[in-house]
């Protein structure tokens, strides 16, 4: 007589069923990244190259989307499937390493992070021409047409933002405004120590440091409010270095800087020539 | 370790790191200077203020600093100012320091008052940065008024505060309108710290000093 055979238990594919559940969520999830979260993500579109931080933004949250439904699926579905039932602890079944599995992973990895970095270098040296950064005082990346840029200075002082605008006369501000439809090319320095010139809704942020002429190019392209911080921890008011600057039409823009002439007309002779720079050194030094 | 040794010790530990943040939040308050009420109430108010090269006691008897006259007309030194919202501030410096020259001459314009400020009564639209003792500079209302400084080599110069009018001075007028509540910082512009870093460390960086609050109420 022979024996019947053992019944064989049925072992779950538990691997196909956490990619099943993955893909499904994946499939879900990144086009709501794409279409409800993309078009709020920071810094916004007032600038071209706040909406390159924007674009940059989206794509690299679509990217990391899968990766992180697929760590939280294979740790949820572990803390469910695999929980160790009853009173009893027991170690769980050897873990052996699975070649193919970590050969995909590293190549899947290396792929999505080497795809990040090309993403960020065309944004930053093509499409957005700096993508909002300082490029010292020889930039490379040039935007179109920027010998037509308006030339804005920026000083950081403590704790204080002034502008100079050297088309129209050297007349220095504390406010800043700044024209739609034109290239602006932003002279970041500092009297003092370093500053961090940080205008959010520009996209925006560059060190001002003294004794450098640090370069930005910028695109405004909807009118509005901005706001400007120091990022660069710089003394006792360094949380209240903040100001708020505007975008206006070239007309408005006409009006304000003829505005800010005529009120600096009696200050203006002290003012020194305008330069990249400042030596920051004061002129006496007494008690 | 027992049970009841382990929570013993957590509980200590607890205690020890609490005792350490309230010592050090109430040393931080207890080095705030106190707040001196502008004379007068809404819709005028009037801050009499005066500066010192040094101010000859304290932790720090050479540094250089402002004073405020309180309600009762004695110098007190603190630089945290009470005023009335949406009022008319007249304010009153007498400057005793010699000057220092302001880094960014743009300072030298006043800015944000109502009308013209006077130096010695004589009213002044801007004044040469070289001759710049001190700012007060309010920056987030937009008031900043260049101080003009004795000169180097004036006769009978105030040693240490208290100053008093019979020694060498400016006096420096202007008014300035407040909004809404709030507080907010006011500054010097001058780099006026003398032995520290490009003149800005020390007094400069203090509250009490060079630096105060404002609080609009």
């Amino acid at each position: 007589m022979t024996a019947l055979p053992e019944p064989v238990a049925r072992v779950p594919r538990h691997l196909r069923r956490i990619v099943v559940i993955w893909a499904v969520l994946t499939a879900i999830a990144v086009p709501l990244v794409v279409l409800v979260l993309g078009p709020h993500l920071p810094p916004g579109r007032m600038t071209a190259e706040a909406g390159a931080q924007v674009d940059a933004n989206t794509v690299m949250t679509a990217l990391i989307t899968p990766i992180v439904l697929i760590i939280l699926v294979y740790f949820g579905y572990t803390l469910v499937v695999f929980r160790a039932r009853g009173s009893a602890i027991e170690d769980g079944a050897p873990v052996f390493g699975h070649a193919p599995t970590q050969t995909m992973w590293v190549a899947f990895t290396s792929i999505v992070v080497i795809a990040l970095a090309a993403w960020g270098s065309y944004t930053l040296i093509v499409s957005a021409h700096g993508a909002g950064g300082g490029q010292g005082p020889n930039p490379i990346a040039l935007p179109n047409g920027y010998q037509k840029s308006l030339q804005v200075q920026v000083i950081g002082q403590q704790w204080n933002w002034t502008y100079r605008f050297p088309s129209y006369g050297g007349v220095e501000t504390d406010q800043l405004e700044l024209p739609t439809g034109v290239g602006i090319e932003l002279h970041v320095t500092s009297l003092d120590v370093t500053h961090s010139f940080w205008a959010y809704e520009l996209g925006v942020k560059a060190d001002a440091v003294p004794g450098v002429d640090n370069i930005v190019f910028v695109h405004p392209r909807k009118t509005g409010s901005f706001s400007i911080r120091c990022a660069e921890l710089c003394g006792l008011w360094h949380g209240h270095m903040f100001q708020t600057g505007y975008v206006v039409s070239r007309d408005a823009f006409k009006s304000w800087i003829a505005a800010q002439q005529k009120a600096e007309s009696k200050n203006q002779r002290y003012l020194p020539p305008y330069s990249g720079h400042y030596f920051p050194e004061p002129l006496r030094r007494a008690g | 370790m027992a049970r009841s040794m382990k929570t013993a010790a957590v509980g200590a530990g607890v205690a020890i790191g609490a005792a350490l943040i309230a010592y050090y939040v109430v040393s931080y308050l207890m080095v705030r200077p106190p707040t001196v009420a502008a004379a007068g109430t809404a819709p005028s108010a009037r801050i009499t203020l005066q500066t010192v090269a040094s101010i000859g006691f304290g932790p720090h008897p050479d540094w250089v600093s402002y004073l405020v006259k309180n309600p009762q007309g004695k110098w007190q030194h603190s630089t945290v100012l009470r005023v009335p919202a949406h009022s008319l501030v007249h304010v009153t410096i007498y400057q005793y320091d010699t000057a220092t020259g302001l880094r960014n001459p743009y300072w030298g314009g006043p800015r944000g008052i109502v009308g013209e400020m006077a130096i010695d009564g004589k009213p002044t639209p801007t004044l040469d940065p070289d001759l710049a003792s001190h700012t007060f500079a309010i920056p987030d209302l937009g008031v900043s008024v260049p101080l003009e400084g004795v000169a180097d080599d004036a006769k009978n110069q105030c040693g240490s505060a208290p100053c008093t009018l019979g020694e060498a001075h400016k006096t420096i007028t202007f008014t300035f309108r407040t909004g809404k509540r709030g507080t907010f910082r006011w500054q010097c512009f001058v780099p006026c710290g003398a032995g520290f870093i490009l003149g800005f460390g020390g007094p400069m960086q203090s509250v009490g000093y060079m630096d105060g609050y404002l609080s609009v109420v």
